[in-house]
């Protein structure tokens, strides 16, 4: 058998263990990971039905504090619904909602980029002239106002947070698309006669996937975040879904009387978020050298 | 140079135009015209037709959309559906109140987030750093509405040391020249309510500035960590200058110029995120109001404060590319 060269590793090999010896970038994954697993076992996990309303448990506090028990371990809202079967299901939708949107955004962003990269001239411009508009609404406006219209639903939000990110992933393609097909091995592909969409597909995006993969998970942070913050506003998931944004929004009326019930999904959000953030830093690090500080 | 910023202010005109075009038929072309969504579901036909005509809305949409831009363009934003207010009157006064706090917040990023980036990238891989770096991670991460009704709770609620909501005090006179509440106060100079409105200003802006610091704080730290690893910088140290003179006189300026860019970048961030706060803490300003509009289905509002802020929001970025060309001799114009 020929002796292993170092050389003959693949390079993702490479890349992944330095993302594993990078330690909170492995954070951020167990975080992501918990989070997942929340959210595909939140019935088997959460002890109570998150929209059951008890009206006999009201306002209970956490378990460690005085008057809670273990019945509720972080308390009930003022309908009596417990708080923790509320979190654990909020994360499935948190984590959907990330999912749809950024997945939208991922396709139609790579497509848009892909092919004003690649055809480049006038095509080029007018689509980059397009992204720019987009990207002339301030952050999260342009969501508010989409959800305005289509009318307030976790599914409108989700495709105007998929608006909203089409951009970056286009702008992202754009870029390395037009550093690519510079080089010899999309001539040669041209040469033997491949068609355009297998080349731009099959030939050029492959190699862009490391740009791709590390705006794609922080994507899914911002669009946590974002859909937490549209569903605040009354725009996002309605009465009675458990989502976190929305959770907080019904807590403000009760600040004065029961802080617990906006402590906790607040600090779900604030975990989801980091974890994909911790990860996105951690592979920007491993996959994107040229990032590198 | 001229005809660089030349270029850039022609391009405006396409984007502004876009940005109108998008606006404009995202409200027609939606399911359900304005009629309908502000009258409700249960309006009459009469009632309907009667809306229709005085909005305009009977006309095709080319038309309607004609109308609208020769309304822009002589600067006449339209009325509010509800109140019946002129959209311009409500802008100039609500608008001074969220430059008041976004400019806030901004220098309390500014201030923050380069002192942390400095002292980070001076001392790369202290405690401090990894401290400071995973703070502004969490920064970059955290749902501000949130963080805000945090600080109600501890700063307001418990302790009691700060106004929970609102610009001023009921009851502290303050006679609004400009409405930006605190140069009326220093102008009238009435120190009872400058203290107020200073009160009042504290928690929003530090919530508001929450993202953007972290943001600068993280760009201030990479951009320095590069600047030091260069030989000038190692030729300033090997001279024998101290290490105060490296890096406020030799390195922080070329450092600098990436991180202005960033600043110029986070207005977007503090715009859009003026919504959510100023929605938390009562604060009267443009997001609040386009809030309200939203939950009122006040489409005017919608639609014109929407071109505003993002026209306004066009024209800092333009002054910021052209501020970066300003700075950076490196950059090479075409």
């Amino acid at each position: 058998m020929a002796q292993k060269h170092p050389e003959d590793r693949h390079p993702m090999l490479d890349q992944l263990s330095q993302l594993w010896r990078n330690r909170t970038a492995v954070a951020g994954l167990v975080v992501i990971i918990v989070f997942i697993l929340c959210g595909i076992f939140a019935p088997a996990l959460s002890p109570h039905d998150p929209i059951d309303v008890a009206l006999y448990d009201q306002l209970k506090p956490p378990a460690w504090s005085e008057g809670g028990s273990t019945k509720n371990i972080l308390g009930t809202d003022d309908l009596g619904r417990d708080i923790l079967s509320r979190i654990i299901y909020g994360a499935r939708v948190s984590l959907l909602v990330a999912l749809v949107s950024v997945g939208l955004a991922f396709c139609f962003g790579t497509i848009i980029g892909s092919i004003s990269g690649y055809y480049k001239g006038r095509l080029d411009d007018i689509v980059m002239r397009g992204i720019d508009i987009i990207l002339s609404f301030p952050y999260i406006l342009l969501a508010i106002v989409v959800v305005a219209y289509l009318g307030p639903s976790l599914q409108n939000a989700m495709l105007a947070i998929a608006i909203t990110y089409v951009p970056r992933f286009a702008r992202i393609v754009r870029a390395s698309v037009l550093e690519e097909s510079e080089k010899d091995y999309v001539m040669a592909a041209r040469a033997i006669g491949a068609r355009d969409l297998r080349i731009i597909f099959v030939a050029i995006l492959p190699n862009c996937m490391g740009p791709l993969i590390v705006q794609t998970t922080l994507s899914f942070a911002s669009a946590i975040l974002d859909a937490a913050a549209l569903s605040f506003l009354g725009l996002g998931a309605q009465p009675p879904t458990p989502e976190w944004g929305a959770d907080i929004a019904r807590s403000r009326a009760l600040i004065l009387r029961a802080s617990w019930v906006m402590t906790f999904p607040g600090l779900a959000i604030l975990g989801a978020v980091l974890g994909f953030n911790l990860l996105g830093d951690g592979l920007r690090d491993a996959l994107d050298p040229r990032l590198r500080d | 140079m001229a005809a660089y910023i030349l270029r850039r202010i022609l391009i405006l005109i396409p984007t502004l135009l876009g940005v109108s075009i998008i606006i404009f038929f995202m409200l027609h072309l939606t399911p359900g015209d304005p009629a309908e969504l502000l009258l409700g579901e249960r309006a009459s036909d009469e009632a309907l037709k009667n809306l229709r005509e005085h909005l305009g809305l009977n006309k095709p949409l080319y038309v309607q959309y004609g109308l609208f831009l020769k309304r822009l363009v002589t600067l006449d934003l339209g009325e509010t559906i509800w109140t019946r207010q002129k959209v311009w009157v409500e802008i100039r006064q609500r608008f001074p109140a969220t430059i008041e706090l976004s400019v806030t917040a901004l220098m309390i990023s500014c201030t923050l987030g380069m002192i942390f980036g400095i002292i980070s990238a001076t001392k790369q891989y202290s405690a401090f750093d990894y401290l400071s770096m995973l703070g502004a991670l969490a920064g970059v991460s955290m749902p501000i509405f949130w963080l805000g009704l945090v600080f109600m709770l501890i700063f307001s609620v418990n302790l009691g040391w700060l106004p929970i909501s609102g610009r001023l005090s009921v009851g502290v006179d303050l006679e609004v020249v400009t409405n930006f509440y605190i140069l009326d106060a220093v102008i009238t100079k009435n120190g009872p309510a400058l203290r107020d409105a200073l009160w009042h200003l504290i928690m929003p802006a530090f919530t508001l500035s929450t993202i953007p610091t972290a943001i600068v704080a993280r760009m201030t730290r990479s951009s320095m960590l590069e600047v030091l690893r260069q030989d000038y910088i190692k030729t300033a140290k090997a001279k024998g200058l101290s290490q105060f003179k490296v890096i406020f006189k030799h390195a922080l300026r070329n450092a600098l110029i990436p991180v202005v860019t960033t600043i110029g970048l986070q207005f977007g961030v503090l715009l859009g995120g003026a919504i959510l706060t100023e929605t938390i803490f009562a604060w009267p300003g443009v997001g609040k109001w386009m809030y309200d509009a939203v939950m009122q289905r006040d489409y005017m509002v919608i639609q014109n404060g929407t071109l505003f802020i993002a026209g306004l929001f066009v024209i800092i970025n333009l002054g910021v590319d052209v501020l970066y060309a300003l700075i950076n001799p490196r950059i090479s114009i075409k």
